[in-house]
């Protein structure tokens, strides 16, 4: 029961001092303390695991809930056709097809008033311009997908396959601390739940502000901390209770979602995430709480 | 703050893959690994995890019957493991038929399963019962053997009831009740009219057949060791 209770408090963050930045070989990997090396192997290990039910254990741990913070991310982001957009840990793909809706959407509207203006045009000429403009439905729209685990982008794949998403849309196996892209390519770049597995996120950062276009700009989308106090503590309860088991019941794999929340518990606040991302060089950098601050946005501009 | 870190790490290991789970957890994963059972009943895993959160009460039970055996004692002592790399199959293949090791032998071929599918304990808090479960996870397949029952749906409820009477493990108890949901009206017949009752009756009049050193008794006749048990022979 004296377990119990300490599993249901939370820690106050001592090793935070040493999370994410270039300080020596220790790390953290959930509550336990590895080396870098061995957390990078470990946390891939993860997500080899749980790439299969990955998407089913979203909508189980967060009750479908992931799906609306992913939207509010897209819709944030405002992309227009023409973007090029980088999905960093997009493993999945969420975010990409997403995006792709997006952009395809906002084209359809862009398409439907211009043939408004056209209306003194025959019949032919209108048909001519719009067959045009089909084969352009996302307007020079791209995503690239990178992901440094192979059966996250695997199951990534299928899904695109599955689901008919295919123009505009590549997949790359690559390091959030070591892009393979040149610098100033991308509009805009984009890590949803994913810098909190990277094992120095200070190199992400600065990667993500090297591949962006200057004007460019950085959205992360991550758990953050939740300061009211006794929605903190029900956070909590739910967290190391209940989604420990879930992840056994469903994917038959508890460690793995283990690692999951206390990595959460582990991740840097909302005031100092937003300070790695200044240190990286990023302008006007702000965040946006959903949920009470279970999850945040951050946001920035290399200008 | 170090210590807490340390007890949140949860790490109190009292064998290797052990999980330590608070009671809201084990209850939690007793309802959600049964609903998982019932609802795919090729998840072995979590029939397994229902049987070590649910045997708080059975699982001591059977550690004590162990004790008060001489038998039973030494298997607790001594702790063998029914694995492949420490069975010699070839030597059981070759003894005579109708011996419990050439039997053993014959059903792992026939059904086509291994001894070493037999998930771990994670869940259970004592290392001593971790190792009864085990223990009755690797005897289950011999228990298939001297009931004369195939691994499918039918066989594997003949066998749960047998073993809900011999160990009054509440997953087995769940299982044999369940386990017909899923047959036919013919195999529920048969079950009902005639492999039920037997397996009751043997059940109840079988001393605990997890007192048996099996592995030292490989050149036993099944019909022979059936009789020193108490179980009827097979319908």
């Amino acid at each position: 029961l004296c377990r119990c209770r300490a599993l249901l408090s939370r820690p106050a963050g001592a090793p935070r001092a040493r999370r994410g930045l270039a300080a020596g070989p220790e790390m953290h990997f959930g509550f336990q303390t590895v080396t870098e090396e061995e957390r990078r192997e470990k946390i891939y290990q993860v997500f080899e695991n749980v790439a299969k039910k990955y998407d089913v254990m979203n909508d189980s741990m967060t009750l479908g809930i992931h799906r609306v913070w992913k939207d509010i991310l897209v819709h944030k982001m405002n992309p227009c056709p023409g973007t090029l957009l980088l999905d960093v840990a997009g493993g999945t793909g969420d975010i990409a097809f997403r995006f792709i809706n997006y952009v395809r959407s906002v084209r359809k509207r862009q398409l439907q008033r211009k043939l408004k203006h056209h209306q003194n045009l025959s019949w032919q000429e209108i048909f001519e311009s719009y067959q045009k403009d089909e084969f352009n439905s996302l307007g020079d729209s791209q995503v690239v997908v990178c992901d440094i685990n192979r059966e996250m982008l695997k199951v990534g794949k299928q899904k695109a396959q599955h689901l008919g998403y295919s123009e505009g849309l590549s997949w790359v196996l690559g390091n959030a601390e070591e892009l393979p892209f040149d610098d100033d390519k991308f509009d805009v770049y984009t890590i949803a739940f994913g810098i909190r597995n990277v094992t120095r996120i200070d190199l992400a950062l600065q990667e993500a502000y090297r591949v962006l276009k200057p004007g460019g700009r950085f959205l992360c989308l991550e758990f953050s901390h939740v300061s009211n106090p006794l929605l903190s503590r029900l956070y909590d309860l739910y967290s190391f209770q209940v989604i420990p088991v879930l992840g056994e019941v469903i994917a038959g794999d508890w460690r793995s979602y283990q690692y999951l929340v206390e990595s959460i518990r582990q991740f840097p606040p909302q005031e100092e995430l937003k300070a790695m991302i200044e240190d990286a060089g990023f302008f006007k950098v702000d965040y946006e709480n959903l949920n009470f601050g279970i999850v945040a946005i951050h946001s920035g501009f290399k200008l | 703050e170090e210590e807490m870190e340390e007890e949140m790490e949860g790490w109190h290991q009292l064998y290797p893959g052990h999980i330590p789970t608070s009671p809201l957890q084990k209850a939690l994963l007793a309802v959600g690994s049964a609903v998982m059972a019932l609802y795919d009943p090729y998840r072995h895993d979590m029939v397994a995890v229902l049987g070590e959160t649910t045997g708080c009460l059975a699982l001591p039970n059977l550690r004590d019957k162990m004790k008060n055996h001489p038998e039973g004692y030494r298997i607790l002592r001594e702790r063998p493991c029914i694995r492949l790399s420490t069975l010699d199959m070839a030597r059981l293949q070759g003894l005579p038929d109708g011996s419990l090791g050439r039997e053993y032998v014959r059903f792992l071929e026939d059904n086509k399963v291994s001894p070493d599918t037999r998930m771990p304990p994670k869940f259970v808090d004592d290392e001593e019962l971790a190792y009864v479960i085990q223990r009755y996870r690797e005897v289950h397949d011999l228990m298939h053997t001297l009931l004369g029952m195939p691994t499918n749906m039918l066989g594997e409820v003949v066998v749960k009831w047998f073993e809900a009477i011999q160990t009054g493990l509440p997953m087995c108890v769940l299982g044999a009740a369940f386990g017909p949901v899923r047959l036919s009206t013919r195999k529920l017949q048969v079950l009902a009219t005639e492999l039920v009752p037997w397996a009751i009756r043997s059940g109840l009049n079988a001393s605990c057949v997890l007192n048996v050193y099996y592995e030292q008794r490989w050149e036993q006749p099944v019909k022979s060791l059936r009789e020193e048990l108490g179980i009827f022979p097979p319908p």
